[in-house]
C-alpha cells in the first residue's frame, strides 16, 4: 500500500469533509481549494502532470475566484457569509444517502477482482498529449471551445441581464 | 487490496462527501460546490483507471479528465451566474426560498 496515496487520500477527505460542514461559506471555499490542490497532487502522483496543472490552474485559480466573487456579491452585510445549519432531519438523510453511496462503491470495489497492476507510473509526455488533442480528438477540442464560449456568453447574459429590475416606479 | 482499489475507494468517498453536501446544504453556492466535488471524484476514477489500466500510452483517461475540467469550468461559471440571478430576484440564495415555479 502506497504511503503517499494514503496521505493524499486523508488530506483530500479531511479538507473536503471539513469544508462542506462549515457554516461560513468563505472558509468553506478556501478549504475546498486545498482539497482541489490535493486532487491535483493525486494526479501528479499518478503521473498525469498536465491534468494536475490544469486542475490547479482551473480549480485553484479560476473556479475558486468565481465562487469567492459570487459569495461577495450575494452577501448583504457583515457576517452574512455565515449561514444557518441545515435541519437535523435533512442532515441525517443526506449523510445516510452519501454514506450509502460511498459504502456501496467501496463494497463493490473490494469484491471485484482486479488484475494485478504494476506500480510503475506511465509516462505521457506533453508532446504526445498535444498530438492526441490536435489529431484524433481535434473535433472534441473544437466542440469544447464552442461550449466554453457559449457558457461564457450565457453567464454574462444571465448575471447582467435583468437591468430593468433596478428601475423603480417613477 | 491493491493500489487501484484504494484509489477507487478514495474516489467513492469523495463522491459521497459531495453528494451529502449537495443534499444537505441550503446555500446554492455550497450545493454547487458539492456537485463540483462529485465531478472531481469522477475525474479521480478516470486517472486511476488510466494509471493502472492495460494501455496507458493511449492517454484516454487524461484526455477525458482535461475535457471534464473544461466542462466543469463552464458549469461553474453558468451555475454561479444563476446564483447571482437568483439573489437579484429574491435577495437570498437559500434554495428553500426559490419556490417561484412551484405549482
Amino acid at each position: 500500500m502506497n504511503a503517499t496515496l494514503v496521505f493524499l487520500g486523508i488530506f483530500i477527505l479531511a479538507t473536503a469533509g471539513t469544508a462542506l460542514s462549515l457554516h461560513n461559506i468563505v472558509r468553506s471555499v478556501l478549504l475546498l481549494v486545498l482539497s482541489w490542490f490535493g486532487i491535483a497532487a493525486f494526479y501528479l502522483w499518478a503521473g498525469a502532470e498536465f491534468a494536475a496543472f490544469a486542475q490547479a490552474l482551473v480549480y485553484g485559480g479560476a473556479v475558486s475566484m468565481v465562487v469567492l466573487f459570487a459569495v461577495l456579491l450575494t452577501g448583504r452585510g457583515h457576517g452574512d457569509a455565515a449561514i444557518a445549519p441545515p435541519p437535523p432531519g435533512r442532515l441525517v438523510a443526506a449523510l445516510l444517502a452519501g454514506g450509502a453511496v460511498a459504502g456501496l462503491i467501496a463494497a463493490t470495489v473490494i469484491r471485484t477482482p482486479f488484475a494485478s497492476v504494476s506500480d510503475d507510473a506511465p509516462s505521457l509526455p506533453v508532446r504526445r498529449l498535444g498530438a492526441l488533442l490536435m489529431g484524433p480528438h481535434a473535433a472534441a477540442l473544437l466542440v469544447t471551445g464552442v461550449l466554453l464560449t457559449a457558457a461564457l456568453l450565457g453567464a454574462v447574459v444571465i448575471a447582467a441581464g435583468a437591468r430593468d429590475d433596478k428601475k423603480g416606479p417613477p | 487490496m491493491n493500489t487501484l482499489q484504494l484509489c477507487l475507494i478514495l474516489s467513492g468517498l469523495v463522491f459521497g462527501i459531495g453528494l451529502a453536501a449537495a443534499l444537505a446544504r441550503s446555500s446554492a453556492i455550497l450545493v454547487l460546490l458539492g456537485v463540483e466535488l462529485m465531478l472531481n471524484a469522477a475525474n479521480l476514477n478516470f486517472i486511476a483507471f488510466w494509471r493502472f489500466g492495460p494501455a496507458p500510452e493511449a492517454g484516454t483517461g487524461v484526455l477525458f479528465v482535461l475535457f471534464a475540467i473544461a466542462v466543469a469550468a463552464a458549469e461553474a461559471a453558468v451555475g454561479l451566474a444563476l446564483v447571482i440571478a437568483l439573489y437579484r430576484h429574491q435577495k437570498s440564495i437559500r434554495l428553500q426560498e426559490a419556490t417561484r415555479l412551484k405549482g
